[in-house]
């Protein structure tokens, strides 16, 4: 089932000699339940067609839907995107980005209370969610308290706390040593396989791509599709 | 989720320390509008203590408490023929220093016209009012003397036999009561040699001129009386000015406070726009310092409000904490000041609310700043 659908993305930074065309037609869609590396070389467009999948830098051509639904098309947003970004769409980052005067119980609360959920449920689901990823004994810590690898894990909870049908990740792994950027991977492939979330996860580290489902690959703004994990490997 | 308190409890002491800051900026402001009050309250308090519906004064002056002012005590017994009159009473004032133990003493004498008037109606805190004509003073409790203790004025002793609390004069200084014929005989008092050598320059006459004098006549009208008609008969008497008591305090506010009330009041509002630009110079501090928070609240999709809400809170609560500690530093130090600094509920709920106006509209640059704040900005690393 699509969870996320990119047709003919154009996004063009500049004019004249200083142009910059980041997205040269990029079409793609995601599943439920697949994970995705997107990888390629800075400066490739990477961040650019995360950045547009996520509504957060509109593209200037072309058509997104969510779970089935278009939400931005000719670089026009559809809805309120603030409000499709709460519901159906999570965000991980190189850092972990929590918010530091929040507890890890707390952080991924938040994400369920911005989301209109009363607090005594927002408390037990956050509760359920950083058990299910192995914190379960960290949730009143304060982010300053935990490891790196510990500090993204409650950055996927917060970011799958309202269950959107998509998570996309800017480099989770970067900050993170070989053995913690494996078990993140791990995890991200857990969320896709055991609760149907559809996982992008933008990469350089060549090492993880035997667990990922599907393979892309931007380069000057142009998306392609590598055959396998495997391969990837070899190249 | 209440995000505003949430940071707070992480940086308790920081925000604490900061709203205390605000709040010894803002007992500032307090105090200057409780000097002012309480310059007002002082200037005009003997004027209302004494009850008097007229002062008749010397001709063409404003009366004793704006500038000199000398009538002769005869007055007194022309004032007592108009008709309505209740009672018609002297009154003369002066200012004296003198030692008292090893202490400075500044005194306003003022006189009380014995037998009529002992002193009944002074706020006592100890002792009693006057029980002779002569030697016997009530002080107020600002000169720091004891009762009982000796107060020398002129070539006598006067022995303190009553303590009055908050009678002070337009200066701020304590007011001391005792009989006009004391006071008469301190303010005409001359060292033996002085007035063996003023009565050889007046060729071998007394030193002194004319009959008694005072500072002026005070009248109180019977209840229903004709006050129009006993203010027209005054206008008549060509050698000297009535002015009923409104008038006599609009001339001391006039010409004590007026310049001091512009004074401190363009100093109140320096201080309240310092006071403005410091809560929003830490409010924007506060919220730039969470830009990355803003973001990523604005990348999760959080509503306007939240954003809005927590900033507005963290303002409102440093306001209100600030106006706290004003207070608290108000009750502790105001009565330590020399003046007196009146702040009663009026003053604070108006500090209150200015406190909260500005809390308000110091939150309106970092609320901008907020919603300005791209969520794009956490994926800047």
């Amino acid at each position: 089932m699509e969870a996320i659908r990119g047709v003919d993305l154009h996004k063009t930074y500049g004019s004249g000699n200083t142009e910059v065309r980041a997205l040269r037609g990029v079409s793609i869609q995601v599943d439920r339940g697949e994970l995705v590396a997107l990888l390629g070389p800075s400066g490739s467009g990477k961040s650019t067609l995360l950045t547009a999948l996520g509504l957060l830098n509109l593209p200037d051509r072309g058509e997104l839907a969510l779970a089935g639904e278009v939400v931005v098309s000719g670089g026009r947003a559809l809805r309120d995107l603030a409000a499709v970004r709460r519901s159906k769409l999570g965000f991980v980052f190189q850092k972990s980005n929590l918010i530091p005067f929040l507890t890890a119980l707390e952080n991924v609360r938040l994400g369920l209370e911005i989301n209109d959920h009363g607090a005594a449920e927002a408390k037990r689901r956050a509760a359920e969610l950083l058990a299910y990823l192995g914190m379960q004994d960290r949730l009143q810590n304060y982010p300053e308290q935990l490891s790196g690898g510990q500090q993204q894990r409650v950055a996927i909870a917060r970011a799958l706390a309202v269950d959107p049908p998509v998570l996309l990740a800017d480099e989770p792994t970067a900050a993170l040593d070989g053995s913690r950027s494996r078990d993140v991977i791990g995890l991200f492939r857990k969320v896709a396989h055991e609760r149907g979330t559809a996982v992008i996860v933008v990469t350089h580290d060549h090492r993880l791509l035997d667990a990922f489902d599907t393979l892309y690959e931007m380069e000057d703004g142009l998306l392609r599709r590598l055959p396998n994990g495997a391969e990837a490997n070899r190249r | 989720m209440n995000l505003a308190w949430r940071e707070i409890r992480r940086q308790k002491l920081r925000f604490l320390a900061t709203a205390v800051g605000l709040g010894l900026l803002f007992a500032v402001v307090l105090a200057m509008g409780g000097i002012y009050k309480g310059m007002v309250e002082d200037a005009t308090l003997l004027i209302d203590s004494l009850g008097a519906d007229f002062w008749i004064v010397q001709r063409d002056t404003h009366g004793p408490f704006a500038e000199r002012s000398v009538i002769p005590i005869s007055v007194e017994r022309r004032a007592r023929s108009l008709p309505g009159v209740e009672w018609a009473r002297s009154f003369s004032t002066i200012t004296v220093e003198r030692e008292v133990g090893d202490r400075n003493v500044r005194l306003s004498l003022v006189s009380l016209s014995w037998p009529d008037d002992r002193g009944a109606w002074l706020p006592l805190r100890e002792g009693r009012a006057l029980n002779a004509a002569h030697r016997e003073i009530v002080v107020d409790a600002s000169l720091g003397l004891e009762l009982g203790s000796e107060v020398p004025l002129g070539d006598e002793h006067y022995r303190v036999v009553g303590v009055t609390s908050g009678m002070v004069g337009s200066g701020g200084d304590g007011l001391a009561f005792l009989t006009l014929s004391d006071l008469l005989r301190v303010s005409s008092y001359m060292p033996p040699e002085a007035r063996r050598l003023a009565r050889a320059a007046a060729g071998g006459n007394s030193a002194s001129s004319g009959g008694v004098q005072v500072s002026a006549v005070l009248v109180r009208m019977k209840d229903g009386a004709d006050r129009e008609r006993a203010a027209e008969q005054l206008a008549g008497w060509s050698d000297v000015s009535a002015w009923p008591t409104s008038t006599q305090q609009s001339f001391v506010l006039l010409g004590l406070v007026d310049k001091a009330r512009r004074q401190i009041g363009l100093f109140r509002v320096i201080l309240v726009i310092v006071s403005s630009i410091v809560v929003s110079q830490i409010v924007y501090n506060m919220t730039t310092a969470k830009t990355r928070e803003i973001a990523l609240l604005k990348l999760m999709g959080a509503r306007t409000r939240v954003i809005v809400g927590m900033i507005l809170q963290q303002s409102l609560l440093l306001s209100a904490l600030a106006y706290l500690a004003a207070l608290g530093t108000g009750a502790l130090v105001f009565p330590i000041f020399p003046r007196r600094v009146v702040v009663g509920p009026e003053e604070m709920l108006t500090a209150g609310l200015l406190l909260a106006a500005i809390g308000l509209f110091s939150s309106l640059a970092a609320i901008y700043r907020a919603l300005r704040t791209s969520p794009m900005t956490i994926l800047a690393g």
